[in-house]
């Protein structure tokens, strides 16, 4: 399926909680945040899409928004899409699909580690690569590091 | 001493043990609920030779059955992600090399194929197959690794010492071509930093004649091995819809009888001009997707790399390695892509977004052997300790992709 028939699909379903495409090197679909573990639960679960794995789950921050990027590939349709949600950036707040697909319990442990991006319904949400008590989320763009961390001096 | 005369002779004394330790209990009858049988907790690395790197696991056993396996990564964190949005394009390329270093070469190309796709830059014929036999070859390194470790976490010490002793000329062949042994920077955007050198064709072919009777000997040494078998097959059986969910790919995948390589199915580069098979596991020694099935698609891997570094060395054609190499990359504004493509240990996602200056505004890694720890507690359940052992190995992971 091209980008603009899966778009015309989830559409279909979920009306304006699909809010756009966007054409670019590959294409993403807008998704409402409140909506995206049920988008995903259907992409994941309908007999024409069938995306059966989640290739990727990123935070990205855009200095006034924070998004959320789902990258969704099925191997048995040899098709891909992206899926965006777009949070702010005081308290991002994003429904887990962790139920969806089993790997996205680490991969969503990872965007909170590094965003501070809290996906509600996680069964384990803590730190996976910085130290439990790492304070701040390094890959926001406005991160400064601390400057001890247990006494140790920080080098950047 | 002397008290011992005064027994009669013949008389067996009668046993009088007084048990007197102070400030202990007095010793009752043995009952079966004061057996405790709750779950001990095992910690397993991070400094643990099985683990192939700096890896923790934590282990809730059940006597010697593993009832739960928690994995903590980290330990290898370089912020390659906060790295990369500091660096010019051209600049990342050495920190890709430390990502998954016995396979640097994929690594490399998986991001300049990533940043070429956001310039809708295309690179001479020459490039991309010189970029094909150079991957190929890391690829048969990077399995013979990953066969030679996985010999040794299972008690065989010798198929290291073969796997290691072909590795070393697959890099003598990397030291000609680009001056480094494991990490290369060689794969450049829009090229390759030197053209192969004088005399590399010729050994190549060399290499490549010798390597089918090696492949003979890792067979005899450790695939058709009883004990080695007894070991993997019916180990770690991984059902195909756990290895969708959690994203396995690669041998991984392939492994639980899914004939998926991104080199045929979704190709990319020149990989469509190849002939080559695709091995999956079929359950030969055991169930489909255990242990021996994993490390077995690799091995056949190897032969099919083979394959096409012959069909490329055949067609190679001549032309400038440098030609499109841009002084400057600085892809449009606001473009993005996610470029997968298939390294040693399945497939490395990377997702690129551009700003419109020559610094990449977003550079995440889907790494495979991320996803592949995390399948771990549903591979480990229920099997015993020793076991563990053999499951890391035949997930073939390297840590520093997974902590990046």
């Amino acid at each position: 399926m091209t980008a603009q028939e899966i778009f015309d699909n989830l559409q279909a379903k979920f009306g304006d909680r699909i809010i756009d495409l966007t054409e670019n090197v590959d294409p993403w679909i807008r998704v409402k945040p409140e909506a995206i573990a049920e988008v995903c639960d259907y992409a994941r679960n309908d007999g024409d899409l069938d995306f059966e794995s989640l290739m990727c789950l990123s935070g990205v921050d855009y200095e006034d928004h924070m998004t959320v990027v789902y990258h969704l590939g099925s191997s048995s349709r040899k098709h891909k899409i992206a899926l965006k949600v777009e949070v702010g950036r005081d308290e991002p707040k994003v429904p887990t699909v962790e139920r969806v697909w089993r790997v996205a319990n680490w991969h969503e442990r990872e965007a909170y580690d590094m965003y501070g991006i809290v996906f509600e319904g996680h069964s384990d949400l803590r730190r996976i690569l910085c130290p439990d008590d790492w304070e701040g989320y390094p890959l926001r763009k406005d991160y400064k590091v601390q400057e001890f961390y247990r006494g140790i001096k920080v080098e950047v | 001493m002397a008290e011992t005369t005064d027994i009669p002779e013949g008389a067996i004394p009668e046993a009088t043990v007084t048990v007197d330790h102070p400030g202990l209990p007095e010793l009752g009858p043995l009952e079966d609920d004061s057996l405790d049988s709750d779950l001990m907790t095992l910690n397993m690395g991070p400094q643990h030779p099985s683990t192939h790197g700096v890896l923790r696991l934590e282990l809730k056993t059940d006597g010697e059955i593993v009832s739960n396996v928690r994995p903590h990564i980290g330990y290898l964190h370089r912020c390659f992600e906060k790295h990369a949005e500091s660096l010019t394009y051209q600049q990342v390329i050495p920190f890709t090399d430390r990502m998954d270093y016995l396979a640097a070469m994929n690594n490399n190309l998986a991001y300049c194929l990533a940043v070429e796709k956001i310039l809708e830059l295309k690179v001479p014929e020459r490039v991309e197959y010189v970029r094909v036999i150079m991957c190929e070859l890391n690829r048969i390194a990077s399995h013979l690794v990953s066969f030679g470790t996985y010999g040794m976490d299972i008690g065989a010490f010798t198929p290291f010492l073969f796997a290691f002793r072909e590795r070393e000329d697959i890099f003598d062949l990397f030291e000609m071509a680009c001056g480094a042994r494991m990490l290369y920077n060689y794969i450049w955007v829009g090229g390759v930093s030197h053209d192969l050198p004088v005399g590399f064709i010729e050994k190549t072919r060399a290499f490549l004649d010798g390597f089918a009777a090696k492949m003979d000997e890792y067979n005899d040494l450790l695939s058709n091995n009883k004990i080695f078998i007894e070991r993997t097959a019916n180990v770690g059986v991984l059902p195909l819809e756990a290895a969708f969910s959690y994203n396995l790919t690669g041998p991984n995948l392939r492994g639980s009888g899914y004939k998926w390589d991104l080199r045929r199915d979704d190709p990319y580069s020149i990989y469509d001009r190849f002939e080559f098979d695709i091995p999956i596991g079929s359950g030969e020694m055991g169930q489909l997707g255990d242990c021996w099935d994993r490390y077995m698609v690799r091995i056949r891997e190897m032969a099919e790399s083979v394959k096409i570094i012959r069909q490329a060395l055949d067609g190679l054609p001549d032309g400038d390695v440098h030609e499109t190499v841009p002084r400057n990359v600085r892809p449009p504004k606001d473009t993005e892509c996610y470029f997968r493509s298939e390294t040693p240990r399945g497939e490395m996602g990377i997702y690129v977004i551009s700003d419109g200056s020559n610094v990449p505004y977003r550079v995440k890694v889907k790494s495979p052997c991320f996803t592949a720890i995390a399948a771990m507690n549903d591979l480990c359940r229920g099997h015993y300790v020793a076991d563990i052992i053999a499951v890391i190995g035949s997930i073939d992971i390297v840590l520093g992709e997974v902590d990046r």
